[in-house]
């Protein structure tokens, strides 16, 4: 750390640095900083999750019969592709971390943009299979009219597809604002402010990628393939 | 503390104070300095506590007599919820980390400013939004569920249920931020020279506090945004009615909310170590041991959650080991106790108002600590669950824990915060009122309690008259104190002395920087190079019981 | 008001044995302990003694030693004195974790012993039901063909009972502070407490787990009696009929009390939950609807049997019919009582 006065004439690179915030000493500080924050904030994330997690269990535990009778109704396809979707994009985006450490910005736009179009195409399938619920009736809890549409399911399947649309809804929302922030990234990056010194931004915004696949990671077999 | 900086200003008044270093209004709406934050919420934090202040008077006066009075049976629940929580979500949680926290931590730390400042800005507009909705929720048609929530009442009631509860969902987030920034600023931001074993206690206890706001608090905002949608679509997880379990909501509930009790004390905690060494010059007794107590009692705090639920009928084998982990927190609790009164010994103990109200904790806390024990004892909590007794108990450590800490903390830090001196016999008339008037308050509650005083009762059986009146009477000595308190602190803001930089002479970092502090803090990044507790009167000479 | 409550009307308490006047139960005295009725509260009382003894001799030595030190070592008028480089002391801090941790264990152990005692009913334990709504009590004896009490519990010296107990709307909770117990009442399970009752007596029964709006008014009487007499005094209880020499109005009064009416309605003109039954007949009401209603026989026999077909605005719909618990007898003197309201 500097012991230098604050406002004297710099005597290192990190001094000229424009990234670098007025009450940090050093880029690596600084780096160091926002990393340990984006991992705290998983932390919130993945714990946020486990309540909704646990609630599913109980759901499980309490109707065992009534869940697997309602999980069939969900399109093993649709889980499918998307999960094959998500994984891909997490591919793409540990190449986008990986160019920009090299310095490869005009790679790190193309790897966003891939990453862009999976977030898309899993939003595009989660829009037809969400369609398809609705027009079935199989909507959480009072709204439930499934059985108006031919559909008998035993038990208490109201609670089931509330249990469903809450996860799957919480998980699409941070699919959305994953999408957003990446496009944010892309802009940043052509504006030319990431460079091989200065990415963490980058590396942050695909931890949280890598958290929202890993959530749909257990998602996908919990709700769509139970046995 | 040692360090190559001189105690004495080596620049002086060169540079302004944060508070006029920069001016007008959006130069405070828009700052992303620390110190400015902690005095935005300490300003905020005070208004609510304020406003629930006036509501608690309103239910003791209520009270007075058995029968129904000047409230309604639905105003006097309104009234009593939204004193919960007011209090609780507005007031205490944020009152010692975010308004106190902010301020001190990078000072105690020697840093310029907290790790993520805009962030810091953020978490103040996000608690700001979550005030909003609560306010809203209580002109239009108020609350009354009670500050818990408990499920299938709170999905049933016609009361702002969900505007309230999303106000108290974002008010979780702008927490977890504070946290999560508090956290990552203790790690990061230290000054050379500032390894673990030497930050101040406070920074200790804002640590641990960061940590189980991070950790919990997520858990509150996935189960109010479960109450929500159960109120909303009714998907049934907590109605009974519907296949759900009204009890699984109590645990989601208090999973969070148990940690959230020592989120609200811990920081007193920290205050406490600061106050007592430095108004008696003495070293703080057992470092290691307070510093890992608190962190043990974070971690403890986990895994109680159960003992807010020994009559909801959950199994017997929970039972006893919810109240087996729960006795398990009193120890690490009493070892902070014993290690404060240690301190004192041999002191050079300056009665200060600030020492007075670390004395008045002392013996606040430890009946609200002792008092504990029974509602840990499966079978003595039975009859104790639910009555006045728990009423007096919680509020034994949050107001006369973490409010008379906060209150002392506040005396202080408050020439360091403000660069104004308060008038100090107004201080202990003040300190005086407040210590009076809480223990009349509730030490007679415990009474209430144990003969049988269910809580949140508007009217009551006569036999309970007596004391009610006693515990009324109390509480206006209680709101006189702590309005009196108001009145000085006010005052001195206008016609206070102006406050040398080290007014108590204190060694942690905060000292050395003038009185108010410039905008970064510290001319040159401080160097540390022993404990904070280092004073200059401890008689080195003949250290016989130094290891 | 609650005052009330405990002192049943004469003709209830009549069936109690001449040595319970029928006062409240609890001492006047802010300092005196609960009447201690039975097995059970013994034997916490002597945990709870036990326990005050402990946390007493902890606090004054605490504030003893804290006054004494601050006594001792006040700051001299001058300047500051030479204070000690103690820092910590292994063997103190050892012995001060070590002390507490005993008696926690001490305290743990024999709370969870007597714990034990209180969830275990014996199996000779005489069943009842408990239904919890908002804002009364119904009590069931399953021997007792028909007996639906509201707010009074009848129970015989040293016969353990075993309560099973629900709740049909939100979460409340049976307290019985002379008894030492309580559990909550919940929703869509069932709840179990036991007790023996030691002394015979008039007891008070209250809900603890907040349940809105008249929760201050659930409250309800254990009656402990003989158990000689403790058959006689279930029957004459549950028997609902008008007495030979009773006038309408006072059975009308008899079927408001075991209906636990006056939880929502008063007579003195004051507006619970429902309206007061103070000039409340011939009264013209306005409906939420915007219609309007006169208060006559028809309306009331409605609002009992159908509650909330008919809301006055100003109410919500809160009540819960009593179709199938009060007969057309009963409701023709509850009407006479209502009537009588002026």
């Amino acid at each position: 750390m500097s012991n230098e006065h604050a406002h004297a004439p710099a005597h290192d690179d990190d001094e000229h640095n424009p990234h670098l915030a007025h009450h940090f000493d050093t880029m690596g500080q600084q780096t160091a900083a926002a990393k340990l924050g984006m991992w705290l904030f998983l932390a919130t994330e993945i714990l946020m999750f486990s309540g909704l997690f646990l609630a599913y269990f109980i759901l499980r535990m309490f109707y065992p019969e009534m869940v697997l009778e309602a999980h069939e109704y969900l399109s093993k396809w649709a889980g499918g592709i998307n999960t094959v979707v998500l994984l891909t994009s997490s591919y793409t985006m540990a190449l986008g971390v990986r160019s920009i450490q090299l310095g490869d910005v005009k790679k790190l736009r193309l790897m966003l943009v891939l990453t862009i179009l999976c977030g898309c195409i899993f939003m595009v399938v989660k829009y037809f299979e969400y369609s398809a619920k609705f027009e079935h009736g199989m909507l959480p809890g009072k709204f439930y009219s499934a059985h108006l549409h031919g559909y008998e399911i035993d038990g208490l399947p109201h609670i089931f597809f509330g249990v469903y649309f809450m996860m799957t809804g919480l998980h699409g929302i941070h699919v959305a604002i994953g999408l957003a922030i990446m496009l944010w990234m892309f802009v940043r990056a052509g504006r030319g402010e990431f460079n091989a010194k200065n990415y963490v931004a980058i590396e942050n915004t695909g931890l949280y990628w890598h958290l929202v696949d890993l959530i749909w990671i257990f998602l996908f077999p919990l709700l769509y393939l139970v046995k | 503390m040692s360090t190559a900086v001189q105690s004495h200003d080596p620049h002086p008044a060169t540079e302004p104070s944060y508070l006029v270093s920069k001016r007008g209004l959006m130069s405070w709406l828009v700052t992303v300095d620390h110190k400015r934050l902690g005095l935005m919420y300490l300003a905020s934090v005070m208004f609510f506590f304020l406003i629930a202040g006036i509501l608690a008077i309103a239910l003791r006066t209520e009270l007075f007599t058995p029968d129904q009075d000047f409230m309604s049976a639905q105003t006097y629940n309104q009234v009593f919820t939204l004193h919960g929580a007011i209090m609780v979500f507005l007031f205490i949680i944020p009152s010692v980390p975010a308004a106190l926290g902010n301020f001190l931590l990078p000072l105690m730390l020697g840093a310029k400013d907290v790790a993520f400042p805009r962030l810091n800005l953020l978490s103040f507009y996000v608690y700001s939004v979550a005030a909003v909705f609560l306010i809203v929720a209580i002109l239009t048609s108020g609350l009354d569920t009670g500050w818990t929530f408990y499920t299938p009442y709170s999905t049933s009631t016609g009361t702002a249920v969900i505007t309230a509860t999303t106000g108290v969902f974002i008010a979780g987030f702008s927490s977890i931020l504070t946290g999560l920034n508090f956290v990552v600023t203790v790690h990061k931001m230290r000054a050379p020279g500032m390894n673990w074993n030497r930050m101040p206690l406070f920074v200790w206890a804002i640590y641990s506090t960061a940590v189980i706001q991070v950790l919990a608090t997520p858990v509150l905002a996935i189960t109010l945004l479960l109450l929500i949608i159960e109120r909303s679509l009714g998907i049934g997880i907590f109605d009974p009615a519907m296949g759900g379990d009204p009890v699984l909501f109590q645990h989601f509930f208090w999973f969070y909310s148990h940690p959230a009790v020592y989120i609200m004390i811990l920081p007193g905690f920290g205050i406490i170590s600061e106050i007592i060494t430095v108004h008696s010059r003495k070293h703080i007794f057992g470092y290691k041991a307070i510093a890992l107590s608190s962190v043990a009692i974070a971690v403890i705090s986990f895994v109680v959650w159960g003992h807010h639920l020994f009559v909801s009928g959950q199994s017997e084998l929970a039972g006893v080991l919810f109240s087996f982990l729960t006795f398990a927190v009193g120890v690490p609790t009493a070892i902070k106790v014993f290690s404060w009164v240690a301190t004192l010994y041999k002191g050079s103990i300056q009665y200060n108002t600030a020492c007075w109200y670390g004395m008045a904790f002392l013996w606040t806390f430890t009946v609200g600590g002792l008092t504990g024990l029974p509602l840990s004892t499966l079978a003595i909590d039975v009859h104790l669950h639910d009555t006045y007794f728990v009423v007096a108990h919680f509020h034994y450590v949050m107001v006369g824990g973490t409010v008379v800490a906060f209150i002392g903390g506040l005396h202080h830090w408050w020439p360091k915060m403000t660069g104004k001196m308060f008038n100090e016999t107004a201080g202990k008339i003040g300190c005086l009122l407040v210590f009076i008037g809480f223990n009349v308050t509730f030490m007679t509650q415990f009474f209430l309690g144990h003969q049988g005083m269910p809580r949140r009762y508007y009217a009551y059986l006569p036999e309970y008259q007596t004391m009610h009146q006693v515990s009324t009477i109390g509480s206006w000595i209680l709101a006189a104190g702590l309005l009196w308190t108001l009145i000085y602190l006010v005052h001195s803001l206008f016609k206070g002395e102006k406050a040398p930089s080290n007014p108590w002479g204190g060694v942690s970092l905060e000292w050395e920087t003038q009185s108010p502090p410039i905008e970064h803090n510290f001319h040159d990044t401080p160097h540390v190079h022993g404990s904070p507790y280092d004073f200059p009167e401890i008689d080195k000479s003949g250290g016989s019981a130094h290891h | 008001m609650l005052f009330s409550l405990l002192i049943a009307p004469a003709a209830a308490e009549a069936a109690l044995p001449p040595s319970n006047p029928g006062t409240p139960p609890m001492s006047d005295s802010p300092w005196s302990l609960l009447p201690a009725a039975s097995a059970n509260a013994e034997a916490l009382d002597s945990l709870y003694i036990f326990f005050w003894i402990l946390c007493g001799i902890a606090f004054v030595g605490m504030i003893g030693v804290q006054a004494y030190f601050m006594w001792k070592y006040k700051k001299p008028a001058e300047g500051h004195a030479k204070t000690s480089p103690l820092t910590h002391n292994g063997k103190l801090e050892f012995i001060w974790s070590a002390i507490p941790t005993f008696f926690f264990v001490i305290l743990f152990a024999w709370g969870e012993i007597e714990y034990m005692k209180q969830v275990t009913p014996p199996p000779d334990a005489m069943d009842v039901r408990v239904t919890g709504q908002k804002w009364s009590w119904t009590i069931e004896y399953p021997e007792v063909k028909g007996c639906s009490l509201t707010n009074d519990l009848y129970v015989p010296v040293g016969q353990p009972m075993r309560l099973t107990m629900t709740s049909l709307d939100v979460i409340h909770s049976f307290y019985l502070p002379a008894f030492r117990l309580k559990k909550d009442v919940v929703p869509g399970r069932y709840t179990v407490l036991w007790f023996e009752a030691t002394k015979p007596g008039l007891y008070p029964l209250m809900c603890t787990e907040y349940c809105g709006d008249e929760h201050s008014s659930m409250v309800g009487r254990v009656h402990v009696v003989a158990q000689e007499e403790y058959d006689a005094v279930l029957a004459k209880a549950c028997e609902l009929k008008q007495g030979d020499t009773e006038s309408t109005e006072d059975f009308g009064a008899r079927v408001v009390t075991r209906g636990g009416c006056a939880s929502c309605h008063t007579t003195d003109g004051t507006v619970k939950t429902g309206p007061s039954f103070k000039g409340l007949f011939g009264k013209t009401e306005t409906l939420s609807d915007g219609s309007t209603v006169t208060v006559d026989e028809n309306y009331i026999r409605e609002s009992i049997l159908e509650p909330n077909a008919k809301i006055v605005s100003g109410f919500s719909p809160q009540m819960p019919s009593f179709a199938g618990r009060f007969d057309d007898k009963q409701i023709a003197a509850l009407i006479a009582y209502i009537k009588a309201q002026k």
